[in-house]
């Protein structure tokens, strides 16, 4: 984190730092445990970071989170109804997970607090980088959360959502979950919830050889919460990874996905959609490792921004030295619909291998004219066809996801948005 | 139906003019073609009739009905029953041509004070307009005219002119792009909505499609003014000796 100490703590920083000496005895798990939550309090207390922080350039935590909610075990979080229906629901609410876990067969669920306690979680509680702050973050105070354990071969026919329910206060949570060898799975992340509340949320996925997995992230906080994420993985031989996620509400935001080819054959897509509106701050950060040769990747993030929101997208591609053939393309596309509005679009290519196609791309657009007439000219009154418009320039990235029953989802989702903020 | 009254219409970005003093009445009931060399100001017109911000009109008026359009927005004329079937139709990413349909249908029948379409109600509409113009369905599917080849842009645009069926129809150059098979199409589409209480303005360079779309009156469009105005005859009379002589005429 910051390496320059600043010379006096925010209310924010202060909060955390007693917070963390208040519940240390409340927080599962000693000695692996304890050791890596000690050391990441050490580096709250260098401060969060600022933009002096080149990863936190366009986010300065320090500023944009000035004071934080108590942890507030009355805060009553309810289960939702799952995104898409006849899912396997298992719900973290208020920062607990539930206790009873419904049965899927070749699936095996845990408590992540069971896992904290007998220390066999700690090595996954390893920061990734020395900038790593929500993961300092979440690693000090994480009390709980969902294991999830997909067996080798097992094809689920129903996606599994979990879901992180806030209502008020502040909970840190983990979601890890492993494919199994050629399994194949669909996984909504549900990140939601009301009133002021701070929430700090990791997932882990590993796919072992051969397996396929479809990760969504629907992220729909109220305006009064502040949601610093972690979205990481781990791609085997063979393995197909599609990341998509939705961030349609929050006051700050901020999610990192963090991903690494490991075997040759693997295959990520990201595919991202951020409704911005309101005074808000929505951050998405990728920083993605082609770490052996043969893998590909393609990344497109499109944007909506109205109001005075803003928006960043960093999308940082490492090739590594020997990962020859790599295939890497990203484009990130924004539209804006207002005068206050902003985008801000950094990508990132460190390539160290010489026989790979990497590109990138960025556009900040406004309504197309001739479009808007042209639907107009049919009688499709101006707000009307400016809703069509913007809906169809998101829709385009949810449509490549092919899965009838997803893309309806994610395009009901689409609606409600436009429903309050179009 | 329609009458342009000494009509003067600049470029808004540039102030460049190009409609300057033109006159122009069309009947109920009446095909009209507009013809004229390039630069003549015959696709402005077109775009000035249906609203295009891109032009700005300084001088004169439009009455559709007797009553003035110039205050009226795109989508308010078109609601009114002005229809523009555009030289270059839009490709319009992501939204679906179906959906465009239902969309651009129930807003003019909301308009219109009518009730929205049933799903049943809206699909054989389309089924049968898209029957007699030759059209797959299955086109219908994808974005709205994405990938679709120059004639089937066309055709798809009188298809839409057939399911919206306005009072006034523009056709700009709906002509070009076409071979003969499908003009013969698209012109049969065309005649098929000639009528007693509608009005058709066709737009073109050429003589071909009015020997299809047969006009009751011919006007020559030049530097932004009807310079002369005759019958059919005069469509091919202009095929035979080209605008010069026309021209040389006026001035």
């Amino acid at each position: 984190m910051n390496a320059h100490v600043p010379q006096q703590l925010t209310q924010a920083e202060t909060s955390l730092i007693d917070a963390f000496g208040e519940r240390q005895s409340l927080l599962p798990g000693d000695g692996e445990v304890m050791v890596r939550r000690d050391n990441a309090v050490e580096a709250l207390k260098a401060g969060l970071p600022t933009k002096r922080i080149e990863s936190w350039h366009y986010t300065n935590l320090r500023t944009l989170l000035p004071a934080v909610p108590g942890f507030d075990p009355s805060a009553a979080a309810k289960a939702v109804t799952p995104v898409i229906e006849d899912s396997t629901v298992v719900s973290v609410l208020n920062g607990a997970s539930t206790a009873k876990f419904p049965t899927l067969e070749g699936v095996s669920f845990a408590r992540l607090s069971d896992k904290l306690t007998d220390g066999s979680f700690a090595p996954a509680l390893d920061l990734y980088g020395a900038d790593d702050a929500i993961g300092a973050l979440n690693t000090a105070f994480v009390a709980d959360g969902v294991f999830v354990d997909i067996a080798d071969g097992v094809e689920l026919k129903k996606p599994i959502e979990l879901q992180n329910v806030q209502a008020g206060g502040q909970s840190h949570v983990r979601l890890p979950v492993r494919v199994g060898k050629g399994a194949k799975a669909v996984i909504v992340e549900r990140q939601t919830g009301e009133g002021t509340a701070l929430t700090s949320s990791i997932s882990q996925l590993t796919l072992d050889e051969g397996a396929e997995a479809t990760w969504l992230i629907v992220q729909e906080q109220p305006e009064t919460a502040s949601h610093l994420a972690q979205f990481k993985a781990w791609i085997g031989k063979d393995a197909k990874l599609t990341l998509f996620f939705l961030n349609a509400g929050g006051k700050l935001v901020r999610q990192e996905v963090v991903v690494a080819t490991k075997g040759e054959g693997a295959d990520f897509k990201l595919r991202g959609v951020n409704l911005l509106a309101g005074d808000t701050h929505t951050d998405v950060t990728m920083v993605l490792d082609h770490a052996v040769p043969h893998t590909t990747s393609t990344e497109v993030i499109r944007n909506v921004v109205t109001g005075k929101a803003r928006g960043v997208f960093q999308g940082r591609i490492n090739v590594h030295q020997y990962a020859q053939k790599t295939d890497a393309k990203m484009a990130c596309n924004t539209l804006l619909l207002s005068d206050d509005g902003e985008f801000s679009t950094k990508p990132e290519l460190e390539i160290f291998a010489d026989d790979v196609q990497c590109g990138h791309g960025a556009t900040v657009t406004e309504i197309d004219h001739g479009h808007l007439f042209y639907l107009m000219a049919r009688g499709i009154d101006e707000k009307t066809a400016r809703g069509l418009l913007v809906k169809a320039f998101v829709a385009e990235v949810i449509e490549e996801l092919e899965d009838e029953q997803i893309v309806e989802t994610l395009e009901g989702k689409l609606d409600e948005w436009f429903a309050t903020h179009g | 139906m329609l009458e342009i009254k000494n009509l003067h219409a600049r470029i808004a970005e540039d102030g460049t003019e190009i409609i300057r003093g033109l006159n122009l009445t069309v009947n109920k009931g009446e095909v009209a073609a507009i013809m004229g060399p390039n630069g003549s100001g015959k696709s402005t017109l077109s775009y000035i009739l249906a609203g295009r911000e891109d032009y700005e009109v300084t001088e004169g008026d439009i009455l559709y009905n007797g009553e003035s359009i110039l205050e009226m927005d795109p989508a308010e004329r078109a609601a009114a029953g002005i229809f523009l079937a555009f030289q270059y139709p839009m490709e319009i990413p992501g939204v679906a041509t179906m959906e465009f349909l239902k969309v651009a249908m129930n807003a003019q029948r909301k308009a219109r004070g009518e009730e929205p379409l049933k799903v049943p109600e809206f699909l054989k509409l389309v089924k049968e307009a898209a029957a007699s113009l030759n059209m797959d369905i299955a086109m219908l599917k994808r974005p709205l005219n994405v990938g679709f080849s120059g004639g089937e842009k066309k055709r798809a645009e009188i298809l839409q002119m057939k399911l919206l069926e306005p009072k006034l129809c523009v056709l700009d150059e709906t002509d070009s792009g076409l071979d003969i098979d499908a003009l013969k199409i698209v012109s049969d589409g065309v005649n098929a909505l000639r009528s007693p209480d509608r009005a058709i303005v066709v737009i073109t360079h050429y003589q071909r499609l009015l020997q299809h779309i047969v006009p009751d009156s011919v006007h020559v469009l030049y530097k932004g003014q009807v310079i002369k105005s005759g019958d059919k005859s005069l469509a091919l009379d202009l095929e035979a000796n080209g605008y010069a002589g026309v021209i040389g005429e006026a001035a």
